[in-house]
């Protein structure tokens, strides 16, 4: 069968397939769970079949899937590689709560490819061979440069591939319900099926159809949403308009003048938004910001009060105590009775009672009055309600002063976040903070530089374009991995901004008994909580918590209406995202120890079965590596990794691969000083910003070590400038590679001459 | 597949083309090449960092500059790759430098 039949055929029986889960969801034959496990089932089923069809042990089929992948669908597949949980599932969420300093990643994640166009593809391609420590290693001579790059790229790689696994194992507990750690290891032998039976070539036509999956998923809901409120089933034109009410209903929730200059008609704002209030919650929340901070600059004393204060509070709550209590307000009552139905003394001059004055009588009632208050909240059932709720305060208190550090921490987190009234969305970073201490125009470009810079630096992103039949397709599937990423990022900023649009009108103001029934599923799963705060049964922007803005990409399919297959649906798109990337790196990873160090280092005269057999093995020990590491070491560097392999990528791999296909000059001992500095650079500066200014402060810092405050996340700003001059000035001080080398760098310029790989027409048959 | 293993050092096109050919080849993709970063890191860094001034202009909606990072480096960015892609298979072809056998 030819490609394009086969993916034809593939996308109809998914359709299909969908639309029969859907109907058996409206006979009420299967529920949200039932779907997940099918909907997994089938996709992880799906890819193993492709995985068995496509196996292989030929090395130019299993390394670069025999250079016979035409243009689009090598684009498909690295889009799919390249798209991970993170720009599936958390992306729109970002940009829900960052507002335009989030554009960084959508424009970060993306622009690289220019670069990786420009710079790069066509010459590695042209250069031909197998991974990119190979083109280190041939360019720049020697085992050093190589070696170098296999560390680079195993270590860009590993701390990407941890952070995926940990994507699919949340994917999984929140799809299906098992816990995390099985999790992790039932994704895992998903992507080992595919990488582990045929290499290159059978990630390369998995990650094809995972990208169909994933991109049908990840449009459907948003592009129903728009159409019910516009009419018009494009989200990306449409959500302009929703963008400028956003920004009213902000202005009007935080109680700033004029909210509404341009006239937006009241119909499609929400007239339940009630300023006043949200300015009582947000107020209630810096009380506790306050209290929280206070007990926080001393942890050991605060610690000590609130357990006096319960346990003088449970002792005065014991039966005997009560009634000695209750004992006395009778009395008290029974005296100021006494007093008022005493008879008056009688005025001597008058011969009449005196009447007692009003005031004084009104006194005395009001002691009665209060007795009675302070004596119903002593009845028994309230006693034992009040003895109960202060039992479980007492036994909830933090053990020791390292709990309520962290407890504390992130209740002062959230009482500082749900204090403050909604961000402008539409803000530009300003140059200078208003404190004056931080530069975020900087930190937000910065953020975009390393970002692309990385992109074109990541290895499981450059082996791909040796998967092409020929330069010229290189360059233009670039065009394709850009376009085929491009159909999802240009949506995410719409999907941020319905959700953002479905909070500000449907949520806010609603009864706390009424609350719209995505809250209520979502609520549940643990991505976001209503607090009361001022206790007025009504929800207020400040009441509404979010703990994870991924619920944005979640819960839309909800919000448009949509059945809960829909909602399965997404998530097996975003668990196709997580193992199409997992997939990718792992196979990067492996390679790089079988075929870059163990056949062109350690043993060369390695047969060629005896390579694909070594590197079939090392796939699955570091899959299990990768796996343990997310599923039991659990760091909580994790989340900030990923944004670290672009960085360090930045800082390392990318300046020894653009200077040594565009400066002759540049020699092999320059390369390498240039990478090592780069790259300690880059890591030294993120592991020592981020352990400073992360609020456990595990190293024990004075104060936050930042240069020119860039965060962790930017670390390739320093790193990349260093790698480049030092390569470029050693390269000057040490003596020009000879002849033959730069005749080589010279020949990767011109296309003429380039290895042929042969168009795959087919899957099954062997190529 | 014995004949790909191994191919370390490759040597300048097989048919020989002066090296003055060679050098105006290079020289027109490196103009081109970086005309094309010019163009790349003025649509995305530029519009951000004026990006307050281009959020007054407002077209269906979409203030400027939100929407320059949003959507339009993005199409730009797309478009940039399948230009250069197409205008280096004409250069290519100028200097019969192109691929043989093209499949």
């Amino acid at each position: 069968m030819k490609l394009r039949q086969i993916f034809t055929y593939y996308t109809v029986g998914f359709v299909a397939f969908t639309v029969i889960l859907g109907i058996l969801e409206a006979l009420k034959l299967i529920d949200l769970k039932g779907i997940g496990y099918v909907f997994m089932a089938f996709s992880v089923l799906v890819y193993a079949f492709i995985g068995f069809v496509t196996r292989t042990s030929d090395p130019s089929e299993y390394y670069v899937a025999g250079r016979g992948i035409n243009s689009i669908y090598n684009g498909m597949a690295t889009g799919s590689d390249w798209m991970s949980a993170a720009s599936f599932i958390s992306m729109a969420g970002l940009l829900f709560a960052l507002g335009h300093m989030g554009l960084a990643y959508i424009m970060g994640w993306t622009g690289g490819y220019v670069l990786l166009a420009l710079l790069l593809a066509p010459y590695l391609r042209k250069f031909g061979q197998y991974t990119v420590p190979d083109f280190l290693g041939t360019r720049y001579g020697g085992s050093g440069a190589r070696v170098i790059g296999i560390i680079c790229a195993i270590l860009v790689s590993l701390t990407y591939l941890t952070a995926q696994l940990t994507g699919v194992g949340t994917i999984v507990s929140r799809f299906i319900g098992l816990p995390y750690e099985p999790g992790v290891f039932i994704g895992l032998a998903g992507v080992l099926v595919c990488s582990f039976l045929g290499g290159m070539r059978a990630v390369t036509w998995t990650q094809v159809a995972q990208y169909i999956i994933l991109i049908t998923a990840y449009l459907i809901p948003v592009v129903v949403l728009s159409a019910k409120l516009f009419f018009i089933p494009i989200p990306e034109l449409t959500y302009g308009q929703i963008l400028q009410r956003v920004s009213v209903m902000e202005k009007q929730i935080a109680g700033k003048d004029n909210p509404n200059p341009n006239n937006i008609p009241a119909d499609v704002l929400n007239s339940k938004i009630d300023p006043a209030k949200e300015k009582e919650s947000r107020d209630l929340w810096l009380k506790d910001l306050a209290m929280y901070k206070a007990k926080l600059s001393n942890v050991d004393s605060a610690l000590a009060a609130d357990k006096t204060s319960l346990e003088a509070k449970l002792a005065s709550l014991a039966d005997d105590k009560v009634a000695e209590r209750r004992a006395a307000l009778e009395k008290q009552k029974a005296d100021a009775q006494a007093m008022i139905n005493a008879p008056q003394p009688i005025d001597p001059k008058t011969k009449k009672p005196v009447m007692m004055d009003a005031e004084k009588l009104k006194e005395l009632e009001g002691k009665i009055a209060d007795a009675d208050k302070q004596l119903a909240t002593l009845a028994p059932e309230r006693v034992k309600a009040e003895k109960e709720k202060t039992q479980k305060a007492s036994a909830a208190l933090p053990k020791n002063a390292e709990e309520a550090k962290i407890k504390w921490n992130a209740a002062l987190a959230t009482a500082t976040a749900q204090s403050k009234p909604p961000s402008d969305y539409l803000t530009i970073p300003p140059f200078v903070s208003a404190d004056g201490k931080s530069y975020p125009m900087l930190q937000f470009l910065g953020l975009i530089f390393c970002l692309m810079v990385g992109t074109a630096g990541l290895p499981h992103i450059l082996t791909r374009y040796y998967t092409t039949p020929s330069v010229k397709q290189a360059r233009s599937s670039v065009g394709w991995s850009l376009f085929f990423i491009f159909l999802l990022y240009f949506t995410a900023p719409a999907y941020a901004a319905f959700a953002r649009y479905e909070v500000f009108v449907n949520l806010v103001g609603v009864e706390i008994a009424n609350l719209p029934s995505w809250i209520a599923s979502w609520k549940l799963v643990g991505l976001l909580d209503i607090v009361d705060k001022n206790g007025d049964g009504i929800v207020q922007f400040a009441d509404f918590i979010i703990k994870s803005t991924d619920f944005v990409v979640l819960a839309t399919p909800e919000i448009a209406g949509l059945p809960a297959t829909i909602t399965g649906l997404v998530m097996a798109g975003g668990l196709a995202a997580a193992l199409s990337t997992a997939d990718g790196l792992l196979l990067t990873i492996a390679n790089a120890f079988s075929h870059d160090l163990y056949y062109k280092i350690i043993n060369p005269s390695a047969s060629v079965q005896t390579r694909v057999l070594i590197s079939k093995v090392l796939l699955v020990v570091v899959a299990i590596i990768g796996a343990s590491i997310a599923a039991f070491v659990k760091l909580p560097v994790i989340a900030a990794t990923v944004a670290w392999a672009f960085s360090f990528a930045a800082s390392s791999l990318f300046p020894a691969l653009v200077l040594g296909i565009w400066w002759r000059r540049t020699t092999g001992i320059a390369a390498i000083l240039g990478m090592v500095s780069g790259l300690v650079v880059s890591i030294s500066y993120s592991i020592l910003n981020f352990f400073s200014t992360s609020p456990n402060n595990a190293l024990g810092f004075a104060q936050p070590f930042s240069i020119l405050s860039l965060r962790h996340t930017e670390s390739g700003m320093l790193g990349l400038p260093v790698a480049f001059i030092v390569i470029i000035v050693v390269s000057l001080l040490t003596p020009a590679p000879d002849k033959s080398l730069q005749d080589f760098v010279y020949s990767v310029r011109f296309p003429k001459g380039a290895e042929k790989g042969k168009e795959v027409e087919s899957i099954g048959g062997a190529a | 597949m014995a004949e790909l293993q191994t191919k370390d050092v490759e040597t300048t096109p097989k048919v020989a083309h002066d090296q003055q050919t060679l050098e105006k080849y290079w020289h027109e993709n490196r103009n081109l090449v970086f005309t094309m970063l010019g163009i790349w890191f003025a649509v995305t860094y530029l519009t951000q960092l004026f990006a307050n001034a281009l959020n007054g202009v407002v077209i269906a909606g979409f203030p400027l500059g939100y929407y320059m990072g949003g959507q339009g480096s993005l199409i730009a960015f797309v478009v940039m790759i399948f230009y250069y892609a197409k205008k280096m298979n004409e250069i290519d072809k100028k200097y019969n430098l192109e691929e043989e056998e093209e499949n």
